[in-house]
């Protein structure tokens, strides 16, 4: 068998940056025509090294940037292509724990949930007494 | 303990938001290699919950398992986990000690009958009637059986308490078995592991809580962490494909990275999450770090031959003793034991420690 001593893993790629393209572009499609939406976990698939990177160059960055506090921090960027959004949850030592492309109208995690609001009214309720 | 509240109370009670929930369930659901779709099932039915009470007996181990659990030094994802389960009895973490501890280990069977979840890490001896462990005047084996005839469920945590571990390797003083060897009347769930992995170990309690028992492969280990070998998620595996391997830890195909069959990795034979789960909070594993696997997570691995041989080795150099057995087929067994036997009373007499020279030579 040949091969080179230079074989390094750098030289090692899944190609899985192209069909994951393919499925972006499917499932915003389908949001579009049906209004149903679709999540991709990125920790889920195998990626060399670079691919990653490589993908979420190629999305790029659109309008909307938010950053969570949320146990550590987290990132929902909307990307170039509206309605194709990057979730990025991060560990409190900063190194990245999951990471998904939604397609959808807004990511669950940015939505306001009813639970936390109930206890936000509670405390309202103590401010207005406190202050009344 | 406070294990009538449900999961979602005890989080809202510790300031944790319901954001910071669906986070947890994201990430948990990526780790039980669940749809990230199953999400918020996990969220809307862990929150609804009653906080499960978790009893967690420690017996012949080296408290690893606990530490990788543990690792953390501020709030994390991993911390969490302790807020969904009222950990009401461990031995390293609790503040109290002594009888009013075991007080409260009978307090939880007496009111937490049938429902609690026991968790075991450590081995168990059985030989000269258990004295070998023994907590407050009780053998580990008493103390195992006491517990988990009230318990829901088992979780044998490391391999140690899953399958004997280091205490069990050959000659085994203590006589040291694993939980299942004991406990033949309840669902046990192994997560093995020398430690195992912590987000590993939060995730099949997670995946408990939420679903139930998990689908467990032959050695009872969930298929969700344990369904695929390392080497089928290493990410060397372009290498052995292409037939590229690190002849020794310093030449140049360890330098590039190369696979490490030949050095002695176990990874076609051993399954576990480290390729992908990896250590450190996510930094290496092993292999990355350029050591091969040793197999932590299967049974007898300290027994199963020399971390530095390639899995298609023999485990003893039987060359020139088959030649002259061949020729009466009959004695080869004998004699095989003859060597095995005479090898083992020359290292016992000798206590020759084995060098790196020694391994190489060895492969």
């Amino acid at each position: 068998m040949n091969h080179c001593a230079s074989d390094t893993l750098s030289d090692i790629t899944t190609g899985n940056v192209l069909p994951l393209l393919h499925e972006i572009r499917h499932a915003l499609q389908r949001w579009l025509d049906e209004g149903v939406p679709h999540i991709i976990d990125l920790r889920a698939l195998p990626m060399a090294t670079d691919e990653e990177d490589q993908l979420i160059d190629m999305l790029g960055a659109g309008e909307v940037h938010c950053n969570l506090s949320i146990t550590g921090k987290s990132t929902a960027l909307e990307t170039c292509f509206p309605g194709v959004w990057l979730v990025t949850h991060y560990h409190s030592d900063e190194r990245i724990i999951g990471r998904y492309i939604e397609i959808c109208e807004i990511p669950a995690i940015l939505k306001s949930q009813q639970a936390d609001a109930r206890g936000g009214l509670d405390r309202l309720d103590e401010l207005i007494t406190g202050n009344t | 303990m406070q294990a009538d509240i449900t999961i979602g109370e005890a989080l809202r009670e510790q300031g944790i938001s319901r954001r910071s929930f669906l986070k947890f369930c994201a990430t948990s659901a990526t780790l039980m290699a669940l749809p990230p779709t199953m999400a918020p099932v996990i969220a809307a039915t862990l929150e609804k919950k009653r906080r499960p009470s978790v009893v967690w007996l420690s017996f012949q181990e080296c408290t690893g398992c606990a530490e990788s659990i543990t690792r953390s030094d501020s709030s994390t994802l991993e911390d969490l986990i302790f807020n969904v389960i009222s950990l009401d009895y461990q031995h390293t973490l609790q503040a109290c000690a002594g009888h009013f501890a075991e007080h409260i280990r009978e307090q939880v069977i007496e009111q937490q009958d049938g429902k609690f979840i026991l968790i075991v890490d450590g081995s168990i001896p059985v030989k000269d009637g258990g004295v070998y462990s023994t907590i407050a005047g009780m053998t580990n084996e008493q103390i195992l059986k006491e517990t988990a005839q009230h318990a829901a469920a088992i979780v044998a945590v490391g391999t140690c308490a899953a399958y004997g571990g280091i205490p069990k390797a050959d000659p085994n003083p203590t006589g040291a078995v694993a939980v299942a060897d004991l406990i033949h009347d309840k669902p046990i769930v192994n997560v093995p592991g020398c430690p195992p992995i912590p987000n590993v170990i939060t995730g099949v309690l997670v995946q408990y809580l939420t679903f139930g028992l998990p689908e467990l492969d032959p050695l009872g280990r969930p298929k969700a962490f344990y369904g695929q070998s390392i080497h089928d998620r290493c990410y060397r595996r372009p290498f052995y494909n292409k037939g590229l391997f690190a002849d020794s830890f310093d030449d140049e195909g360890a330098k590039q990275g190369w696979c490490l069959y030949k050095l002695g990795c176990k990874g076609p034979t051993t399954y576990n999450a480290c390729a992908t789960e990896k250590w450190n909070f996510g930094t290496s594993f092993p292999i990355q770090s350029g050591h091969p696997c040793l197999g932590c997570s299967e049974p007898d691995f300290w027994d199963a031959g020399s971390f530095y041989s390639a899995l298609s080795t023999p485990t003893d150099n039987i060359g020139e003793t088959i030649i002259y057995a061949a020729g009466a087929g009959v004695l080869a067994g004998a004699v095989l034991g003859g060597v095995h036997h005479a090898r083992k009373k020359s290292a016992q007499r000798h206590h020759q420690p084995v060098g790196i020279d020694d391994l190489e030579k060895e492969s």
